[in-house]
């Protein structure tokens, strides 16, 4: 075992993790299970940047992450606050079920 | 190899010695409890009830734990699990004294040091809800169901006072780490008032041991457990050693909240007194204590006393023995006296939360969200403005 | 030891990815969530950014999790409907060609990234508190005040979308 991690095994993990967002993004039909795929997603953009930063040896990346979680913040009070008005007016959280606007 | 073996052995003394103090701070808050509504406390195990901590131990342990059928048992069974050890995390990074060197050994009174140790107080203790959420959420009962959403809801809302009050001291500091903390609340202004965080931060202190209050789910902010309208909240449905770890997670929240607020703003183990006249003071204190407990030995009200005051006051008395033998040497009298300020002021604020549950109602819901919301928020935001401008003025 | 804590906590993190996706209870899929952040705390402490792990903590794990937690038992969300309209072959080919896509990947990133030197713990310690609030305050000033408007047009639209009287 080598005593460094390569820095690919980083990316690569991200990549993983990134993949498992998108895939339970589009499996997951519960609106709660989505939007934290969503979550995943942006955790594993994080990853990213914090490891290029180490690479580049400056600390840019982690301003970026942390502009990221803000930002992630901001979209769970918002996303959270339009599930709970969706819940109160159709009484479920199922997406297939919110489908007025499909036609 | 030798910083692991010493890092061991911290580890195992600070373990049992936290978790002697869990049981016995339970006493002592029935104790006191017991003498504020004029009755007397547990009295039956031992003298004084002094061995009830461990009757009810052998009681919690020898209990069945009963599993409900109609609970979720994966997320049942993993909440206590999750309060307990996130209450006692926190501890690790906690420094009780100065560095001290015990032969060849040179090591610091503190499990380990990092340079962001308040923000991982902060995380592990934002994390610390799950606990009690699960708990509530997987009993799969109305009640404990309340007391769980009450629990988030509460702590997210106080945990933004805390973070606001914890940032004034550190903007006077310019640092993240509690030894760094320390070493700048050290010395006095015109020689005999103590440079502590809590005279020039008197507000944000106040803020911070309030929403220490709703962090640890303590009276008047008890909410999530309230006795007479949720039946006991989020742990009605356990029992037996799962309680147990619910109840040792709120007492050892309770000894980090006191702890940090002691490392922020009371000066750690700094004594409030200039070096010489500081360190009489602990002997006296037992002198006295043991003098007196002696005195009332020799003329007992109760049949008991004839035994257990004398003995209490020889205790007390040896104790400051032990203080006046530290004066011969150094090692001990940087350890005791640490140890005695340190302990001294985290059981000063201990008795303030025991003092507060015996005295104050309980909140309402809609007056807690309100005061952590409309009081609480903005005073600490002008608090922290106010010290930064301060900050910014004095600073080059 | 660093590589061995690496892959400790990426198997802590792709499982538990793996589980956010293959739980049917959104309780379990959020508690799945917050393990992959408590994982990715550490990474990114063993990659030097000790103040963004404890921020990820703080914020992510501590705020935005109990927030999602706090909706879940709010709106007391079951489980999802088991019997969907996925026909077993899709599901087990739409997996298959999931790991085919991630290890071709893997496959890209492992052949094109130009060879460094690994991940040494210790290597790279400026994530610290000073050096990105000092950043923070002077290169990055301005998206820094555009969050704040950002945060607080969040607050604005959670309390219109929230309010009881709509």
């Amino acid at each position: 075992m080598p005593t460094s991690v390569p820095i690919s095994w980083y990316l690569i993990l991200s990549a993983i993790l990134f993949g498992l967002g998108v895939a339970g993004f589009i499996y997951r039909r519960n609106i709660i299970t989505v939007f934290m795929s969503i979550e995943l997603m942006l955790n594993a953009v994080n990853l990213t940047f914090i490891t290029f930063s180490y690479t580049l040896k400056k600390v840019d990346g982690h301003i970026f992450s942390f502009f990221v979680m803000v930002v992630a913040a901001a979209e769970a009070a918002v996303g959270l606050a339009i599930i709970l008005t969706v819940f109160k007016n159709r009484e479920t959280l199922m997406i297939d079920d919110i489908s007025s606007m499909k036609y | 190899m030798n910083f692991l073996l010493l890092s061991l052995i911290k580890a195992a003394v600070i373990a049992f010695v936290l978790l002697t103090t869990l049981a016995y701070l339970q006493w002592i808050e029935r104790k006191v409890i017991g003498h504020i509504q004029l009755r007397v406390g547990p009295y039956r195990v031992g003298p004084h009830g002094l061995l009830q901590p461990l009757a009810d131990v052998v009681k919690l342990i020898t209990k069945e734990g009963v599993l409900p059928s109609h609970v979720n048992k994966f997320f049942y069974l993993l909440a206590p699990f999750i309060a307990v050890v996130l209450a006692l995390i926190s501890i690790a990074v906690i420094p009780f004294g100065p560095q001290i060197t015990i032969g060849p050994v040179t090591t610091w009174m503190q499990l380990t040091d990092l340079n962001i140790g308040i923000l991982f107080v902060l995380a592990v203790s934002s994390v610390g809800v799950y606990g009690v959420a699960l708990g509530g959420w997987a009993s799969n009962n109305k009640y404990s169901l309340l007391g769980g959403l009450r629990s988030s809801a509460q702590m997210i809302s106080y945990e933004l006072p805390l973070a606001l009050a914890i940032a004034a001291p550190l903007l006077l500091a310019n640092t993240l780490s509690f030894r760094e903390m320390v070493d700048y609340q050290s010395g006095y202004w015109l020689g005999f008032i103590p440079r502590w965080n809590v005279f020039p931060e008197i507000v944000g202190f106040c803020i911070f041991v309030i929403a220490g209050f709703a962090e640890t789910n303590r009276v008047p902010f008890d909410l999530p457990e309230a006795e007479n309208e949720l039946v006991a909240g989020f742990h009605t449905e356990y029992s037996s050693m799962s309680f147990a770890a619910f109840f040792m997670a709120e007492y050892a929240n309770m000894v980090t909240v006191t702890a940090v607020a002691t490392l922020l703003f009371l000066g750690g183990w700094q004594p409030p007194f200039p070096e010489p006249y500081s360190n009489f003071i602990p002997i006296i204190i037992f002198v006295l204590g043991g003098l007196i407990a002696v005195f009332h030995g020799l003329h007992p009200a109760r049949r008991m006393d004839k035994f257990t005051l004398p003995a209490t006051g020889l205790v007390f008395l040896g104790i400051a023995a032990l203080f006046g033998i530290s004066f011969l040497v150094p090692v001990l009298k940087t350890i005791l006296m640490a140890l005695f300020w340190f302990c001294g002021k985290i059981g000063l604020l201990l008795f303030l939360f025991i003092w507060v549950r015996g005295t104050l109602p309980r909140f309402r819901y809609d007056q807690l969200m309100r005061f952590a919301w409309i009081v609480l928020f903005p005073l600490a935001m002008v608090n922290l403005l106010a010290t930064g401008l301060v900050v910014a003025l004095t600073s080059k | 030891m660093t590589a061995l804590i690496f892959l400790i906590f990426a198997g802590i993190a792709v499982f538990c990815g793996i589980s956010l996706v293959a739980q049917t209870h959104p309780i379990a899929s959020a508690l799945s969530l917050i393990g992959v952040m408590g994982s990715l705390a550490l990474l990114y402490l063993q990659l030097g950014g000790e103040f963004i792990a404890a921020a990820q903590m703080i914020v992510y794990a501590g705020a935005i999790m109990v927030l999602f937690v706090f909706v879940i038992m709010l709106l007391n969300a079951g489980a999802e409907a088991t019997s969907r309209q996925i026909p077993l072959l899709n599901r087990y080919l739409g997996m298959l060609l999931l790991a085919a896509f991630l290890g071709l990947i893997s496959f890209i990133i492992q052949a094109m990234l130009p060879k460094t030197e690994g991940v040494v713990f210790g290597a790279f310690m400026g994530g610290t508190a000073a050096a990105i609030g000092r950043k923070l305050f002077t290169v990055y000033l301005l998206p820094f005040e555009v969050t704040s408007v950002l945060i607080l047009i969040a607050i604005l639209g959670a309390i219109v979308l929230a309010r009881r009287e709509v």
